[in-house]
């Protein structure tokens, strides 16, 4: 009974002192939450507007490019002589350019995805909490090292070990010692999120499959990587669109000539290095080679733009996987 | 499926206990037929860490028949499931001392092959867990980690599976399509016809239909009905008409403890123990 009179006291005592404190003005309030509203509404207008004026200045630049006399846009799409420095008469035919991308990022990715996968099994399914909670920020330490480091170190350190050891061919600009570095860059972004996939599967899947006598490979690989499979792949899009748009270790380490080979030895140039080149010096601004740049920006920017779409529709079908 | 009360118990496998007076003494009705005994367990104790979570149990499970575990949640009764397959091998800290045995071999021992017996004691959980492939590659899925078959022989094993989980006629028509696209209801016994595909001697449950509604749980408790003619099945539940209903035998944990063990028909009726009393009259719990 004492307790229900005490109950009531304190309610009582309650209402009195809410009623003391000074009321919220409605105006104020409806103020506050107007100026709100309109800041937030511009941060997230300034990104939009930032993206469109990009893609503005690539189309128009693209636009006045192709409007050069000494510029035909059937040689540009269908061409394979990337010649817009050297010479009497230039070429501007993108498929070196393209060769050379994709011969980096195949590099790039047949290095990083599997091993990427395989660090992120191990990270959900096998390691110890002590080990996983030493590597994973060892991970996010690779992924926040400035990507000029990963160039020198392709020329410092992987290059000359494929002279050595590998073959004699390699020169000190090469697609597989760039490769190589960019993968070691992306690395980390397939290991982590895919990690992050993989430990999103619930543990009553695993529970189920080590109850019918699964061992942790089969439930590893039957069971979670599956399950996780959209995420998986997104996590190699959005790495694969990293190494596709990554300009400095291929600046510093691919070399500088733009040519059609699919030979790893070789020296190559990719989309980016080619517009670090104009851009740093060794074209007249406003000049054809410098317009040139922008219609290649341009075709990046779709390639990168589509492969994360693709990535994102990945992601999606994966997050309503467990709803 | 209430048996009336009074009524002769529906299988001689009880011997009433002396009524103890006084302490709530640990009451154990030893199974008349030892033969018959599946899984037995004398004084096991089970720690998480340094909190015991079992204290010297001794219960003998017979084949072939439906054994309850019953009583309040931290009682013991989850911990004393997930023994018998192992299944609390990965929690960090879990241990267990004492003797519990599947047909004379020790559960127990750290040179057990978990996978092996995994194979012969199979476990139903609380939510419907199918994987996220089709209907049959989830019966499939256990059959396949332990050997190779014939395309027509797994597909006769799957049909099987599904047929005594009775389930074939629902899904007979697309068998291919996701497991997820299921009833709740449908999910679960999916998950016991997965759970026989791998051919177990035991099915443990814990809290099978907790996660479903009231027509699902009807025909789960229907098929554990059917199906321990071919299992021992241990099932774990919070529902006491549910363990009135399907099982033969009920054992009543608390706090870690045994408190009694007998036929259902027994401890719901009779029970020898005030605490017993209390849990299955509702008065506690």
């Amino acid at each position: 009974m004492s307790n229900v009179a005490e109950i009531s006291t304190a309610t009582s005592r309650a209402a009195a002192a809410n009623s003391r404190g000074t009321a919220r003005s409605r105006a104020a309030r409806i103020g506050t939450e107007r100026v709100i509203r309109g800041g937030l509404l511009a941060c997230a207008l300034l990104s939009i507007v930032t993206t469109f004026t990009i893609l503005a200045i690539l189309l128009v630049q693209s636009a006045s490019f192709f409007a050069l006399p000494q510029v035909s846009a059937w040689e540009f799409f269908t061409g394979t002589t990337w010649a817009p420095l050297l010479g009497e008469e230039k070429h501007f035919g993108i498929w070196p350019l393209i060769a050379g991308t994709l011969l980096v990022t195949s590099i790039a990715a047949a290095f990083a995805l599997p091993v990427g996968l395989v660090v992120a099994i191990y990270l959900s399914e096998y390691a110890p909490s002590r080990v996983r909670s030493i590597l994973k920020p060892i991970l996010e330490v690779l992924a926040g090292i400035p990507t000029v480091v990963y160039g020198f170190f392709a020329l410092a350190v992987i290059t000359p070990f494929l002279h050595d050891h590998v073959s004699e061919s390699f020169g000190t600009f090469n697609a597989l010692g760039a490769g190589l570095a960019v993968g070691i860059m992306i690395l980390p972004i397939v290991a982590s999120l895919s990690e992050d996939s993989l430990r999103a599967v619930p543990r009553s899947l695993r529970d189920a499959a080590f109850a019918m006598g699964g061992t942790r490979f089969d439930v590893s690989t039957k069971v979670v990587v599956p399950a996780a499979l959209s995420g998986i792949v997104a996590s190699w899009l959005l790495a694969i669109t990293r190494a596709i748009g990554e300009t400095m270790i291929v600046a510093l380490a691919a070399g500088g000539l733009a040519s059609m080979t699919l030979n790893p030895a070789n020296e190559v140039q990719t989309m980016t290095a080619y517009m670090v080149q104009i851009f740093t010096g060794d074209a007249p601004a406003y000049g054809i080679e410098y317009k040139s740049s922008f219609a290649v920006a341009t075709v990046l920017f779709v390639i990168t733009l589509a492969l994360t779409v693709v990535g994102n529709l990945f992601l999606r079908a994966f997050r309503e996987e467990y709803e | 499926m209430n048996t009336p009360p009074n009524a002769p118990p529906p299988r001689n496998i009880d011997i009433k206990p002396p009524m103890t007076v006084g302490a709530p003494a640990v009451v154990v009705a030893p199974v008349a037929d030892t033969e018959h005994i599946a899984i037995r367990a004398q004084g096991l104790d089970s720690w998480y860490g340094s909190v015991q979570a079992l204290k010297g149990i001794s219960l003998e499970i017979p084949k072939c028949r439906v054994t309850a575990l019953i009583g309040p949640s931290g009682c013991g009764k989850s911990t004393f499931l997930r023994w018998i397959n192992r299944m609390n091998d990965p929690i960090p800290g879990a241990r267990a001392s004492g003797t519990l045995t599947l047909h004379g071999d020790d559960l127990l021992s750290r040179s057990l092959d978990v996978v092996e017996l995994r194979r012969r004691v199979g476990m139903v959980f609380q939510k419907p867990n199918p994987f996220t492939k089709s209907i049959y590659d989830n019966v499939a899925f256990g059959p396949r980690l332990h050997r190779s078959f014939r395309r027509t022989d797994l597909d006769e094993l799957v049909e099987n599976s599904l047929r005594a989980a009775a389930l074939w006629d629902e899904v007979k028509d697309r068998l291919n399509s996701s497991a997820l696209g299921l009833s709740g209801g449908q999910q679960q016994r999916l998950c016991i016809a997965r759970a026989i595909a791998v051919g177990p001697e035991v099915l443990l449950m814990d809290e099978p239909c907790s996660a479903l509604d009231p027509k699902s749980t009807a025909s789960i408790e229907q098929l554990i009905r059917e199906l321990e003619t071919s299992y021992t099945i241990v099932i774990v539940t919070h529902n006491m008409q549910q363990a009135a209903r399907v099982s033969d035998r009920t054992a009543f944990f608390f706090e870690g403890t045994l408190v009694e063990c007998g036929s259902t028909d027994r401890i719901f009726t009779n029970p020898a123990n005030k605490q017993t009393e209390d849990y299955v009259s509702g008065r506690f719990g």
